[in-house]
């Protein structure tokens, strides 16, 4: 506890928050209570909907226009932020109170240079202009950005996500304050850059001392940052511990199941399932009679359904809001953790063989290598995973394997249905798609959906295609009543599912996946990850599976390839790639990737990420490669170099030189 | 906040039904509009706007003559009532071949990028470089005036405005993962276009149509007062105010003020409409 | 091209400028070629629509030897491409060839008449775009309420009511009934500045109400828009006054979008002055284009038109350099 004189950062008393959607009020937060001491760091946890954001906006006093505050306090170093009239509002904005959110890109205004923004906060607060410059400038310095006197002079589209991001931070932290709240900070941001951001965020709150509030989806970057932790659902907060000893011993069951869902690091398909949450999230709009996780909830006794728990306390600075806390840890799973039945790849032919892709956009001068000289292989009933972050040329590479656009003259596909008949080859590779929304036409109905699927891709008619549609929904767990719904009446895991049934309509032997679960909450994530798994296993299709999350690609992938800007720095088996030798690159993105314990071990990478209009000549790493051995890695490309057992590694250093793994791989159950 | 239940919602239709009803400026739009169309279908079996009284010509509003009479004696309230009907069919009629149009050329150009879009980009643009209005006007004089030139001319001009707009609608739907998905499946281009993207772009088009309709009748009125539109003796509004125009400076007003109040009106009404159509459609 | 334009600050901004000038160059030959196709769509028009020209002028009871001796002696008995060659290579050089209805050179009718045009259009354009910016704004600010719904409402109405509409309940009203303004707008000869911008009043209220409209619409989406984006949400985090927030942040970026609306509607407004420069008995282009179409007086006709597309584009291209030059985020963008 804080010295009394010392008042808290943060107090949330008995919070309420509405919004009136379409005339209706919806509760959206429901008597929450939350104390975020000095310098203290407080993660607020949960999925989509569950009122996280809307936390965020009720304490900087800026609810959308349908919100309203209900009832209830929020004290800020001891103020009352509600009491205040807009002068003082204004002050405590300006000296005591600031936020960080989600699109860095969009924060700042498009229109005026990031050095006149900046200066802003020091200007309203009463300094000079001249002044308030030199302190910009100094405030650029410190959140670690290189040449900031020309950085004051440009316009946000002019910088790096990352770059964007730092200054945003630079702003929230130019006047010392108390609380800064951090909502979704690195969400969209790649894994390389965001683990540099969370590692700035880190040391600046330190060498300040001021509270945060960190809102995020993402339990691992929770894990890594809080000290201690709150779980929302539904409005409520369920469960407030520690850190440390929530992710070791949760006490509420959604917890226990949002944890189970995790593909952890060192977690594969061929030895266990995810565990799912049935069901689906409280809608907001009806009174609660009694636990609002009542009905996902595996623990579930006749006293949940018609008393309310209330947030007890459990000693130790947790506290929890379920009757049966102490048997959270019991929680029967809803999926068997058996796992997904795996069928080894085939031995036979490969399915498809790409050999030295490449694309070039534009011509001449202007020309730009988007993909370079890609060669790998796809067996039968094989997952590759596909890791690359923006500007790699994934989606590129992916939309060349389907078709849709054309490889450059002299890259070589072959692929197994092809040498047999030329029209099989379309309905051979389907693809599911990044986003369910923009996937699913939303004017056809999801019957009329699957049911042109299979016309066009199974060829079937009649009674045959009746019977199939109802196989095929089913075979994807969707209930025969959604047949009739349009995709908006639908969640995003429902779609996802819809989705997946339309590519697996004309059984396909390669299913492309451009991020299918990124869109998706880890609960959701869990299931489709299940089911593809399962449809792997009895279709025997093979998978190219895109991700920039590698605790998913591990979970899923037999082997993995790595792309950074067109090019194909390693490729090999799952193990091979996740134990070493690494290629530097690799090395840095899985360091940058944190486990849910909160482990980590960075490798940091300098600079930003160049532009994939104009990648750097020799090795294409080499701007960022902290381990660069001298001028051969800027006038020399390497070479994809093999390193036993078909993994192979595009670096000028020897396999004993690289890295390898040091996360203990066996903690994997 | 995206709260997910198992099944959201009823039919969409419903909803931007219910929310159109209850929005007053289209309630209010609709009543004048049917006001009018009903003036347009049973108001020549009403009243008679030919019937002429030389005796009683240019007499102001009384009791007898509610609008007062015109230069031939006529009845003002007669023509005004029958002045609706010619042009509630010119102008959708004029609307309807726009819209035609303009949504197949849309869809083609929206669809087709490269040199068919190119092309007929830069021939869209050359024609919006000229105004609707002197369009139409260059058109009538070479094509002669009559209800079917006006509506052709109309049509015509309408034509690349619409098609700008749905080349628009289609260009954001093309980059969709539903359309790669209908490639996949290998579905021709016509399907795509008129299957998987037509119905997602019906709304920006509807809207499209009431604001044309606006036009259309704002045009043809316009038209008719400049001698090029519809032809004596018809009873319509814009007609008979220039017909009638050069005799507002002997103080004769009520021969054109009570026509330019009914094009107010019913431009009024449809720009109403419009206005609450956006409102639920977005 | 599908790639991520996500790199360092310093190759951006180099690739910027070249591409700044790629973008210039691009705009103006888009431009010419508009004006191109345009050239020919008139021309075809104006010399294919009415066919045997001759025959037009002299009427279905002409001789036909006339007839010849006239086509002859216009040139309209010359193939097509070499008469539109001949045309536009005269236009181009400021010969705008001769009238038929006045049998002299069209040009110096044209130049008066824009210059006459451009004179009226000045007047509206000065009434309604502060006019129409600051109901947007206003609209904006105070969405939701009784003062954004009749500034919304009236301004929409207004637009789609034709001119001669307005213009004649305005005649009527101010000319006849308070006896305000004169009812034309042509002043009499040898009177002053300040008189001939009075006697342009009146025609160009019309005009105002039918750009009202839009101008404010368009102001009141830009300032929405910004008012609700994630960078002011920034700024009034700050712990900007809100003066500041308004003048700094949101309107900087809500008018940009309206620089190019305001561009597109001067050509819109052209085609509404051939009936207000009918109804108020002025000497404008409008006025010009309509007489000539009426006495079939092609020459004349296909000039004027020229001349307004000719107008329209190089003001829709000067707004565009000039939307691009003030949006930092297009300066340098290839369309
Ligand atoms: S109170 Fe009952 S229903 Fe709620 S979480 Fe605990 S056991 Fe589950
Ligand atoms: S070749 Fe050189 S720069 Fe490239 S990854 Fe290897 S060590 Fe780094």
């Amino acid at each position: 506890m804080s010295a009394p004189a010392v008042p808290d950062a943060l107090r949330i008393e008995n919070l309420d928050v509405m919004y009136r959607v379409r005339g209706q009020e919806r509760s959206v937060l429901r008597n929450l209570n939350l104390r975020i001491g000095a310098g203290e760091t407080y993660g607020l946890v949960g999925e989509s909907g569950c009122g996280k954001s809307t936390a965020a906006l009720a304490v900087m006093r800026y609810l959308p226009r349908n919100g309203r505050i209900g009832g209830g306090h929020v004290l800020i170093d001891g103020e009352d932020l509600y009491g205040l009239s807009q002068t003082g509002l204004r002050q405590l904005r300006q000296t005591r109170l600031s936020m960080v959110y989600q699109d860095p890109g969009r924060a700042l205004n498009p229109a005026i240079t990031v050095g006149a923004q900046l200066a802003e906060v020091f200007t309203v607060a009463g300094a000079y202009s001249a002044d308030a410059d030199k302190r910009a400038v100094a405030m650029l310095r410190h959140v670690r950005i290189t040449d900031p006197e020309r950085v004051m002079g440009r316009y946000p589209h002019q910088l790096s996500g990352g770059m964007l991001q730092r200054t945003v931070i630079a702003m929230a932290l130019a006047v010392d304050r108390k609380l800064i709240i951090l909502d979704e900070p690195t969400t969209g941001l790649d894994a390389t850059v965001e683990a540099e951001v969370l590692d700035l965020i880190d040391t600046l709150r330190r060498e300040h001392g001021t509270a945060i509030l960190f809102i995020g989806h993402n339990l691992a970057v929770i894990a890594r940052m809080c000290e201690r932790v709150g779980v929302l659902y539904g409005g409520l907060l369920v469960e407030e511990a520690p850190t440390r000893e929530l992710f070791a011993a949760p006490r509420h069951p959604y917890t226990v199941g949002l944890l189970r869902c995790l593909p952890r690091l060192g977690l594969d398909r061929k030895l266990r399932r995810l565990d799912t949450i049935p069901g689906f999230p409280p809608s907001g709009a009806v009174e609660l009679q009694g636990c609002i996780f009542a009905n996902r909830c595996g623990l579930v006794r006749d006293r949940c359904r018609t008393e309310p728990p209330a947030l007890s306390a459990l000693g130790g600075g947790r506290s929890s809001r379920c009757f049966f806390h102490e048997e959270a840890g019991d929680l029967p799973r809803v999926t068997p953790p058996d796992p997904v039945e795996h069928v080894p790849p085939g031995e036979e032919h490969p399915l498809l063989v790409v050999e030295s892709l490449g694309k070039t956009f534009g011509s001449g001068s202007h020309s730009v290598h988007a993909l370079r000289d890609i060669s790998f292989t796809i067996a039968r009933g094989e997952t590759v995973g596909l890791v690359g972050e923006s500007g790699s040329g994934k989606s590129t590479l992916a939309r060349i394997l389907l078709g849709l656009e054309r490889a450059d003259p002299g890259s070589r596909i072959a692929f197994e249905a092809n040498r047999r008949g030329g029209t099989q080859a379309r309905h051979a590779i389907q693809m599911v798609f990044q986003n369910p929304d923009s996937a699913l036409n939303r004017s056809h109905r999801v019957g009329r959906i699957l049911r042109r699927a299979l016309v066009r891709l199974g060829g079937l008619r009649g009674e045959i295609l009746r019977g199939r549609l109802l196989a095929l929904s089913r075979g994807v767990q969707l209930a025969d009543s959604y047949l009739q719904a349009k995709p908006r009446q639908l969640s995003g895991g429902l779609k996802q599912r819809v989705a997946i049934a339309r590519a697996f309509a004309g059984a396909p032997q390669l299913v492309v996946c451009d991020e299918p679960t990124s869109a998706l909450d880890v609960s959701v994530q869990a299931a489709i990850l299940n089911l593809l798994g399962d449809l792997q296993a009895a279709e025997r299709v093979s998978y190219l599976f895109i991700s920039h999350d590698l605790s998913v690609i591990r979970y899923v992938a037999d082997r993995i390839a790595v792309l950074y800007l067109g090019r194909l720095l390693e490729i090999g088996p799952a193990e091979s790639v996740f134990q070493g030798p690494h290629h530097p690159y690799t090395e840095a993105l899985l360091s940058a990737t944190p486990a849910p314990d909160g482990t980590l071990r960075r490798v940091k990478l300098s600079g930003a990420p160049p532009s994939a209009m104009s990648p750097p000549k020799g090795c294409v790493f080499h701007t960022r490669c902290p381990r660069h051995i001298g001028p051969i890695c800027d006038t020399e490309e390497p070479a994809l170099s093999e390193r036993g057992g078909g993994h192979g590694i595009r670096c000028h250093l020897g396999s004993d030189d690289l890295g390898r793994a040091q996360v203990d791989q066996s903690s994997a159950a | 906040m995206s709260l997910a239940p198992a099944l959201r919602s009823g039919p969409v239709r419903w909803e931007r039904t219910r929310l159109l009803l209850s929005t007053p400026t289209f309630m209010v739009g609709l009543a004048i509009l049917l006001f009018w169309v009903g003036c347009a279908t049973v108001g020549q079996t009403l009243v008679d706007p030919l019937a002429d009284d030389m005796m009683n010509s240019l007499l102001p509003p009384s009791a007898e003559h509610w609008f007062g009479t015109d230069q031939l004696g006529r009845d003002m309230f007669a023509r005004v009532i029958a002045g609706s009907r010619d042009i509630l069919i010119v102008a959708p009629l004029a609307t309807v071949l726009g819209i035609v149009c303009g949504t197949l050329l849309g869809l083609i150009m929206g669809f087709f990028p490269g040199l068919v879009d190119d092309l007929l980009s830069r021939l869209i643009e050359a024609v919006l470089a000229l105004p609707l209005l002197i369009l139409a006007l260059v058109a009538l004089t070479a094509l002669g005036a009559s209800n079917g030139t006006v509506i052709v001319a109309i049509g015509l001009a309408f034509t690349p405005q619409v098609a700008r707009v749905v080349r628009s609608a289609v260009m954001s739907e093309r980059h969709l993962d539903y359309v790669a998905a209908a490639r996949l499946r290998g579905e021709t281009a016509v399907y795509i276009m008129v299957v998987e993207i037509l119905p997602n772009i019906l709304p920006p088009i509807t809207v499209e149509l009431t604001v044309r309709l606006g036009y259309a009748i704002f045009t043809v009125a316009t038209l008719s007062f400049l001698g090029v539109g519809l032809q004596p003796p018809s009873p319509d509004w814009g007609l008979a105010i220039s017909e009638n125009y050069a005799l507002i400076g002997g103080g004769y007003w009520w021969t054109v003020l009570f026509d330019a109040l009914a094009i107010g009106s019913l431009v009024v009404s449809i720009n109403l409409i419009a206005e609450g159509l956006n409102g639920a459609l977005e | 091209m599908k790639l991520s334009a996500r790199g360092g600050a310093d190759d951006r901004s180099l690739a910027q400028e070249t591409s700044t000038l790629s973008f210039l160059i691009r705009r103006l030959l888009l431009s010419l070629v508009t004006l191109g196709v345009l050239s020919i769509l008139v021309f075809a028009g104006g010399q294919l629509l009415p066919g045997d020209v001759g025959r037009s002028i002299l009427g279905p009871l002409a001789d036909e030897r006339a007839v010849a001796a006239l086509n002859h002696q216009l040139g309209t008995d010359r193939s097509l491409t070499v008469q539109y060659l001949d045309w536009i290579s005269h236009f181009v050089r400021g010969d705008m060839s001769t009238s038929y209805a006045f049998r002299s050179p069209v040009a110096p009718f044209v130049g008066a008449a824009l210059a006459n045009s451009l004179k009226l259009a000045a007047v509206a354009f000065v009434i309604v775009v502060p006019l129409g910016i600051a109901g947007g704004v206003l609209a904006a600010m105070k969405r939701g309420t009784a003062t954004d719904r009749i500034i919304t409402i009236t301004g929409l109405s207004a637009t789609v009511i034709p001119e001669f509409v307005s213009g004649i309940i305005l005649i009527l009203l101010f000319g006849i009934g308070l006896r305000l303004f004169p009812m034309t707008a042509t002043a009499p000869p040898g009177s002053g500045v300040l008189t001939g911008i009075y006697y342009l009043l009146l025609p160009s209220f019309p005009l105002v109400f039918l750009l009202f409209g839009y101008i404010a619409r368009m102001a009141r989406a830009g300032t929405i828009e910004a008012l609700d984006s994630d960078y002011t949400r920034t700024a009034v985090l700050k712990g900007l006054p809100w003066r500041l927030v308004i003048w700094r942040h949101v309107l900087r970026n809500a008018l940009l979008p309206t620089i190019t609306v305001v561009a597109s509607q001067a050509g819109y407004m052209i085609g509404g002055l051939v009936v207000i420069e009918t109804l108020f008995r002025y000497q404008g282009i409008g006025s010009l284009i309509y007489t000539a179409a009426r006495g079939h007086d092609f020459p004349m006709l296909e000039a004027g038109v020229l001349v307004v597309g000719l107008v329209y584009v190089a003001v829709t291209l000067a707004a565009d350099l000039a939307y691009t030059a003030l949006n930092p985020r297009l300066r340098g963008a290839l369309r």
